[in-house]
């Protein structure tokens, strides 16, 4: 059977610059950081934690705008992706006849499941009042797929329900995923993304592996600085994207607005380490994901980096995209220095800027890139504000531990 | 503790815990048919009970009585019974 064409029809985002779409791209227009310090909170929850800075959301939600019965199952984490979700089929106007038809999917996922609740949990199991004295939604909010599984209740969605967790590559890998589903005849339209929320559990867990910023905690807006000399780890933030994608057949029977196509996608394991990325295996995605495509190297014209701001992680990617695009060939930014790194959502969340900078006709530059490391050089890095350019064609790179690299290739849409 | 505080101290968990509208919970308003609670909202109305009454539900023990839980008047029943010896008196004249 051929393969089908995917395009994109919706999208939905819950980021550190508030709630929607718009929200998010005013605040990578803006050029300023939504990072900012967090140090009384945390110091008081880890005494000792040595990156005191985050990217919460500036605009907080109604969690009572969720119905109750959806609602009593989420942690913050699912409630984020719902509200992402429902962005994003709003835009979609995908029918409610399409949701219980068995042909619409769900593949959302997240770092863990809620991190505030598993620190209920962790706090009842310790004091002996586990399991009687929780919720019993106490573990839909904790277990691994509780993004896609709500999501999915939330909807009313009956076809697959996949939560392909990998932790900061999870919504990259749920769009790829959810990319062959519907390319293979499978299901029709997939929502599709992730989201993580804001936790000092979670910033520890960073810390203990020593991949988080701390020479910037007096001054939150100039950190995570990718690419930068300066950089130091990075930054930890929140949210969710979701994205509604659908076989090109589905979106134009029913006259969608078709946002973008998705080409490719590739994702495969580092094989050397769990923690230091090596450029070989980011090389070697990226080729397999152009290879997919369909598109060479040199009809990319843009970038959006992983680019985390850690030491190792930078250096590696910038080598990749060198060796794969050629030196200086391709723009390339990262937008961890406005929102953060977004963990299980930053896949997803920048995909859906990128997607945004397609349509919009822009580049958004790499903030906090005030001069180049010398182990990034030989990448066009996108750092004197907004560019008016049109694109047509880009990649979007997202990288986990865990030694997983994952790559999308999009472009504009054409009949 | 009166019957009517036993009652509104019921209804405020009802209130509280599941966001029902206090005019629907009369006294032989259905849980599940009526109130709209599931399997999942039983075991965590018990929770709530045993924090605001302060008694500890025995599962080996209860488990039947709690199943037969239906109705808003069902529920003050079952919490008289937990709480003997400690009295609930009828509404003072």
């Amino acid at each position: 059977m051929p393969v089908r064409r995917v395009v994109v029809t919706g999208l939905g985002a819950v980021s550190p610059y508030g709630l929607g779409v718009e929200a998010m791209m005013r605040g990578l227009r803006s050029g300023s950081s939504a990072v900012v310090g967090m140090g009384a909170e945390w110091s008081r929850a880890i005494p000792g934690l040595t990156c005191l800075v985050g990217a919460p959301l500036a605009e907080r939600y109604d969690p009572k705008s969720i119905p109750r019965k959806f609602r009593r199952s989420m942690g913050p984490t699912a409630m984020m992706a719902y509200l992402a979700g429902k962005e994003a089929l709003a835009q979609a106007k995908a029918p409610e006849s399409l949701h219980e038809s068995g042909r619409m999917g769900v593949c959302f996922s997240s770092t863990t499941g809620s991190a505030a609740s598993l620190a209920n949990g962790f706090e009842a199991y310790q004091s002996k009042a586990f399991p009687g004295g929780v919720s019993s939604s106490l573990f839909f909010q904790i277990m691994s797929h509780t993004c896609a599984a709500n999501v999915a209740h939330a909807f009313g969605v009956r076809g697959r329900v996949v939560s392909p967790d990998a932790a900061c590559a999870s919504s990259a890998q749920a769009v790829g995923l959810a990319f062959e589903f519907l390319q293979n005849g499978k299901q029709d339209l997939m929502l599709c993304g992730g989201a993580d929320e804001l936790h000092p559990l979670v910033v520890g867990c960073f810390d203990l592996v020593q991949a988080s910023s701390h020479h910037f905690n007096d001054t939150p807006g100039k950190t995570p600085r990718p690419f930068d000399k300066d950089r130091d780890g990075t930054v930890c933030g929140e949210g969710a994207g979701a994205v509604a994608l659908e076989s090109e057949e589905s979106a134009r029977a029913r006259g969608a607005d078709i946002l973008a196509e998705i080409l490719g996608f590739d994702t495969l394991a580092d094989g050397g380490h769990l923690a230091e990325p090596r450029t070989e295996s980011i090389r070697r995605c990226l080729y397999n994901a152009l290879d997919n495509s369909g598109v060479s190297a040199d009809r990319i014209d843009y970038v959006n980096a992983h680019g985390t701001g850690t030491i190792a992680g930078d250096a590696a990617e910038a080598e990749a995209v060198r060796e794969v695009f050629g030196e200086g060939n391709v723009p390339v930014s990262s937008l961890k220095g406005h929102m953060g790194h977004t963990l299980g959502a930053s896949g997803a969340l920048e995909l859906i800027a990128s997607i945004e900078m397609l349509r919009r006709g822009c580049l958004i530059p790499t903030l906090n890139l005030e001069e180049l490391s010398e182990d990034c050089k030989g990448v066009d890095h996108l750092r004197n504000g907004v560019e008016e350019r049109p694109i047509r064609c880009f990649v979007k790179n997202s990288f986990a531990f865990g030694g997983i690299n994952t790559v999308l290739v999009l472009k504009r849409y054409e009949a | 503790m009166t019957e009517p505080e036993l009652v509104d101290r019921v209804k405020r968990v009802l209130v509280d815990e599941f966001e029902l509208e206090e005019p629907d919970l009369h006294a032989q308003a259905n849980l599940y048919e009526d109130l709209g609670l599931d399997s999942l909202d039983s075991v965590d109305l018990v929770v709530a009970l045993e924090k605001e009454f302060d008694f500890k539900v025995v599962r080996a023990v209860d488990e039947e009585k709690i199943r037969a839980i239906r109705t808003v008047d069902d529920i003050c029943g079952f919490i008289v019974q937990k709480m003997k010896p400690v009295a609930v008196r009828p509404e003072q004249a």
